[in-house]
């Protein structure tokens, strides 16, 4: 428990560091390159809270498979461009103090909370708890994630084909 | 770390996303954005679910990336698709249907 404190402090840095280089850099592929590094900290983020699963599924879907679609479509656009792409942004100020504005109002809820109590004592085994409740009283949306996962294959392929 | 520490460090990042998305002009870089905001979300479901002794965190959790994997490769689809017809990726030069 004493060294989650510090690891704590350090996976924020990383990850606020990350993020700020995800939405500031010009170069598009330098940006998702900041967002594979910011994904990975939250699955540290996620050990930290002990749940080593979600770490490992974070790091397969997330920094595995979303990083790898982005960086194909990127290098896709590129080649039909003929360019690096370069991206500017517009609006600066007005997305800074809208996203200031929003996370002022999510902090002055968060100052109202009560000390909040240490942590209770957890599943020993969080894999198989997990693994239980989808079969269990998560079946249903289960199977429906199934489902959703197959449409959004077919869309995907039929958006992408190309003609004859 | 109190749960209040997990829950601001889960703000942050998504009001840094809710900046990527307002202030990209690109449609990756619109998508990068909601990246981040929706994993936000997840570390305040694994927070809430931990400190609550609640599996149901963890599963909800589980979902989400699911279900935004899903969305990612849609979204990329249709820029993909976007791009081929009008040769720009730039959300603002996508004005079809205005008024």
């Amino acid at each position: 428990m004493t060294a989650e404190a510090p690891a704590f402090v350090a996976v924020a840095v990383v990850l606020l560091a990350a993020s700020l280089g995800v939405v500031l850099t010009p170069n598009l592929f330098h940006a998702v390159l900041y967002l594979a590094v910011a994904l990975v900290a939250t699955g540290v983020v996620f050990l930290l809270l002990d749940a080593p699963f979600l770490f490992g599924v974070q790091l397969l879907l997330y920094a595995g498979g979303v990083v790898t679609i982005v960086v194909f479509a990127i290098m896709l656009t590129e080649r039909l461009v003929g360019a690096s792409i370069r991206q500017a942004s517009r609006y600066l100020v007005n997305g800074a103090l809208l996203s200031v504005a929003v996370f002022v109002g999510v902090v002055s809820f968060l100052v109202q909370m009560p000390a909040s109590a240490p942590r209770p004592a957890w599943a020993a085994d969080l894999t198989a708890a997990v693994g239980r409740a989808l079969v269990g009283p998560f079946a249903v949306p289960f199977e429906l994630l199934g489902v959703l996962l197959v449409i959004a294959l077919l869309g995907a392929l039929y958006f992408a084909r190309t003609e004859g | 770390m109190p749960l209040g520490a997990y829950l601001t460090l889960a703000a942050l990042v998504f009001a840094i996303g809710l900046f990527g998305v307002l202030t990209r002009r690109n449609a990756v870089g619109i998508l990068l954005g909601i990246e981040l905001m929706l994993n936000a979300v997840n570390i305040n479901l694994v927070a809430f679910g931990r400190f609550h002794a609640d599996l149901g965190g963890t599963i909800f959790s589980l979902f989400t990336i699911s279900i935004t994997v899903a969305e990612v490769a849609v979204g990329l689809a249709i820029v993909i698709v976007i791009f081929r017809v009008r040769r720009t990726i730039e959300a603002d030069h996508l004005d079809l249907l205005r008024g």
